[in-house]
């Protein structure tokens, strides 16, 4: 079946198997790799992308359900080489480390401030629930997301 | 300014945050064009004997190019427990099981697609007849060896490390004291966000090419080469960025060697990459212990007898698991000073997955027993156990240390560390905070846990001597690259080993490359894990560099007509200059113009190290739902000087996540026939971000005298802390309603039954 969507800011037209989900589409057909995947339960959200600037596990989301929509991933948060803000957050409190959570940890807290520029703690907490990290604990990570809202001071 | 000790950021990180890392599964590499798809058949059942493997169903499914069985692998070598002399050398494996499978989860087959999604289909149509054995799940039901899962073997024990005969009755003599306790320290899934992979082709020239995300390609090409039965000058072990490993990634799996074995059979290149499910069910797992200990001492506080006795679920085929209990007896007395006190360790096989080791390997398990002891033991004197923690630690000492279970300790100040925590966490208040808590008999009550560790970290394998290579070239155009042997998946070697040569060469961190991993690269390492990198991967790096400026002084001196004696480096400006005429000077790029510049260098550490601190952990219990709720966690962790604070916080960071999680939530279940009742995130209690609190960092830097850098190991401080100062926490919560202990992972359910049970046993005691 045909789906026709927009992927970081690109209009595209693709013929796909109708089961192909949103993640293998961006993967293999898009070879945008960036979003991985790392469970089979919708758990662990390292696919996270955003849909029409929503997040959304894109492990969770047929190809064919996209049609029409606007994607996001973590390739095209970044402007012109210049890290988006909450890119730069996460490189200056050392929010990540092995990396494979990152684009969609990322793309998570895009969405999280969007929704709530000014969260505390614990809602950041609450809104990244859905994506899991093995390497940071989630210390660096929260705050990364709050410093990325203007509200932590980087770390000295 | 020396960049030493300074909050480098990553030069890691606008990679893996805008294009994102390129793993295993993310290689474009064209050598991997038209790449098959490998699928595993495992075994739905614990134990049972193999009938007919009909693979018919599967070959004529769409886009099957080709399936086979264990018995299209018979004729490669079976493969033996690794330390076949220590453990029991019956216990064999094949790459795809034969006769028998041991675990859910075993492969017995592969299915091979042009596609993926073809792969998922075709690997349900396999139809294998299993003759069902009883399963082997529980620690007793592998030691009575009713039902024995090698039959060659004759027993269910892999190993003994000393046995009943050998423990001494009279340990406890003069002891006014002595509390005796089992308790288990359960099995956890390492689970690294990215699962196992392979990508393999075979050359023209008959040579393996594999990418494998590993801890150390050099023992995974070896591991390769001896499961498919060629030289290991036959493979080269490529490894791409790797989404984390926890222990659970050194070496070759059976997995990789069948990808390149299906690789060479089809004469095409081959991919595989698991599922999360199959990776719960079969990459290994962590821990799996069992304590039963026993200490004694004097009611005012001293500890004077203390023994702990190990059984080791090894899962269905030996691994490093069998041999945790090693390490694990090692550190049995931890940083106290114990005047008599044995260990004894027994490593048995069951019908689960093959365990191995886990961020910190037997010495979490170690501290874990240790720490309950000393509580149990408070508890029953009626102490602080702060109190009894300070009374018993060893003295500080700068000279190494010998213990009685052979460990060297190499430097130390016990005491310091614990009151430095203590100090941070505001202990007093919270005990203050307690008592009016308790008083006012709330249903959420607090606790305090305590715990005080010492590790090895850096040890040597059996090869020898603790050891590292690196090679460091500068080039003409400024920039410079280093080869190691060690092998980052996140613990940022790119930075940190560009800093290390910085410092010496006067180059620019953000113009060094920092290249690992590939075996035609670099044919020796010993790769990254026992938190052995820094300390002797960035000393060899350090080495190199100061060998390189010796190296290029040379030619410096021929350049500029001087005596190389008078020369001077200056790395402010990465150039020599003559003494006295700065103005005679030449660059050191400048100096690989004609010729390269680089050294290849090899550190030997004296021995291994042994990083220490204490962990303090606050917790909060519902005493109605049985709840708890970690509130915060207060560490020292000592690991000598940090040459990044940036990066070893993140270690600690991630390592108390990990440990927290073990005594909170995570735990891999059987039921009795042998079934994973935790296969999936949706099962497996993954710690997540809304479980932890934000961390508290102390800090606290011994400088060890093993290596120029003066660095200890930081990579699994967390873990070995931070899982006994949960429990404890959690446990003291409750102490007050007449509970001693709760297993871990301290569930509600858990949690609520010990206050059941106290209630219970206080009312018998009040009304007998």
């Amino acid at each position: 079946m045909q789906v026709e969507l927009t992927v970081n800011g690109e209009q595209r037209s693709d013929d796909v198997e109708p089961r192909l989900l949103l993640v293998h589409y961006l993967r293999e057909v898009c070879g945008l790799r960036a979003a991985n995947i790392g469970c089979d339960t919708t758990s662990c959200g390292a696919c996270t992308v955003l849909l029409n600037g929503e997040s959304v596990k894109s492990c969770t989301v047929l190809a064919a359900q996209a049609t029409g929509q606007d994607v996001v991933t973590a390739e095209g948060l970044a402007a012109a080489g210049e890290l988006h803000p909450v890119q730069a957050a996460f490189r200056a409190e050392h929010g990540l480390q092995c990396g494979f959570c990152t684009p969609g940890m990322v793309m998570a807290a895009v969405s999280l401030l969007r929704e709530n520029p000014s969260p505390t703690e614990e809602q950041v907490r609450e809104g990244l629930e859905g994506n899991l990290c093995r390497c940071t604990g989630y210390h660096n990570i929260i705050r990364a997301v709050l410093a990325a809202s203007g509200q932590a001071e980087v770390t000295a | 300014m020396s960049i030493l000790g300074t909050r480098v950021l990553r030069t890691e990180d606008p990679r893996f945050l805008t294009t994102g890392g390129v793993y295993t599964e993310d290689l474009t590499d064209e050598a991997l064009d038209g790449a098959c798809h490998v699928f595993f058949v495992r075994s739905p059942i614990a134990h049972a004997r193999i009938g007919r493997v009909d693979l018919s169903a599967a070959l004529a499914a769409p886009g099957v190019i080709a399936a086979f069985s264990g018995a299209d692998l018979a004729d490669l070598p079976v493969i033996e427990p690794m330390m076949a002399g220590m453990l029991n050398a019956k216990m064999t494996r094949r790459l795809l099981a034969i006769d028998k499978v041991r675990f859910v989860g075993d492969p017995v087959a592969v299915v091979v697609t042009e596609d993926a999604y073809q792969g998922e289909d075709a690997v349900e149509l396999v139809d294998v007849d299993y003759d069902p054995l009883p399963a082997v799940v529980d620690f007793d039901d592998a030691l009575s060896n009713e039902t024995i899962l090698f039959e060659d073997a004759g027993t269910n024990v892999v190993v003994e490390f000393g046995n009943a005969g050998s423990l001494k009755p009279e340990l406890f003599d003069g002891c006014e004291v002595v509390v005796s306790h089992t308790f288990g320290n359960q099995r956890v899934a390492p689970a690294p966000m990215e699962s196992r992979a392979a990508a393999a082709v075979w050359g023209e020239d008959g040579r393996l090419t594999t990418w494998i995300p590993n801890q150390g390609a050099q023992s995974a090409r070896d591991d390769l080469a001896k499961m498919l039965d060629v030289e290991a000058s036959q493979v080269r072990v490529i490894t791409p960025d790797v989404g984390g490993a926890f222990g659970a990634k050194f070496g070759a799996d059976p997995e990789h060697a069948v990808v390149a074995w299906v690789a060479r059979q089809l004469g095409r290149p081959a991919r595989w990459t698991e599922t999360r499910f199959e990776n719960l069910i079969s990459m290994t797992h962590g821990r799996g212990q069992r304590h039963t200990i026993m200490i004694g001492g004097s009611r005012d506080g001293d500890v004077l007898g203390y023994r702990l006795e190990i059984i080791q679920d090894g899962g269905a085929y030996p691994r490093i698991g069998a041999v945790l209990p090693f390490l694990t007896i090692m550190m049995a007395t931890g940083p106290y000073s114990i005047p008599n006190a044995e260990a004894i360790g027994t490593s048995v096989v069951t019908t689960t997955t093959p365990i191995g080791a886990y961020r910190g390997a037997g010495r979490p398990e170690a501290t874990a027993a240790l720490e309950r002891a000393l509580d149990l033991f408070a508890a029953e004197i009626g102490m602080d156990p702060a109190d009894v923690r300070r009374r018993n630690l060893l003295p500080p000492f700068t000279e190494p240390h010998q213990t009685a279970f052979g460990a060297l300790y190499d430097s130390g100040d016990y005491a310091a560390a614990l009151d430095k925590a203590l100090e941070a966490a505001g202990y007093a208040d919270l005990r203050a905070e307690q008592a009016s808590r308790r008083a006012s008999g709330g249903t959420v009550q607090m606790g305090i846990g305590v715990s005080c560790y010492v590790e090895i970290t850096g040890g040597g394998d059996e090869s020898g001597a603790p050891q590292e290579n690196a090679t460091v070239e500068v080039h003409p155009d400024g920039t410079a690259t280093i080869l190691t042997g060690t092998s980052p998946h996140g613990q940022g070697h790119s930075t940190a080993w560009a800093m290390i040569a910085s410092e010496e060469l006067g180059i620019p961190v953000e113009n060094f490359t920092v290249r690992w991993g590939d075996t035609d690269l670099i044919p020796v390492g010993g790769g990254t894990g026992g938190s052995r990198s820094l300390q002797q991967g960035g000393a060899a790096v350090q080495q190199a560099s100061k060998e390189l400026i010796e190296l290029a002084r040379e030619r410096a001196a021929a350049a500029l007509e001087a005596s190389a004696a008078d020369l001077q480096f200056d790395p402010g400006r990465s150039a020599f200059a003559v003494a006295g005429d700065p103005d005679a000077s030449v660059r050191l790029a400048d100096l690989a113009k004609d010729e390269r510049l680089f050294v290849h260098s090899i550190f030997t550490a004296p021995g291994a190290t042994f990083p220490f601190g204490t962990h303090v952990a606050v917790a909060e219990v519902d005493t109605e739902t049985g709840k708890a709720v970690l509130r915060r966690v207060v560490t020292v962790d000592d690991a000598g000087l940090v040459l990044n604070p940036l990066l070893a916080e993140g270690q600690r960071h991630g390592g108390i996540a990990q440990g927290a999680a073990q005594a909170l939530l995570e735990e891999v279940v059987y039921d009795a026939d042998g079934n994973p009742l935790t296969a999936s995130f949706a099962d497996y209690p993954i710690v997540s971000a809304t479980e932890l609190p934000s961390f508290e960092l102390a800090s606290m830097e011994t400088p060890t005298s093993y290596n120029p850098l003066g660095v200890k190991g930081i990579g699994e401080a967390g873990t070995i802390g931070a899982t006994p100062a949960v429990q404890s926490a959690i446990i003291d919560a409750v102490a007050h309603l007449g509970v001693r202990h709760v297993e871990m992972p301290a569930t509600p359910m858990r949690v609520w039954r010990a206050l059941v049970e106290a209630s219970a046993q206080g009312t018998d005691s009040e009304s007998a």
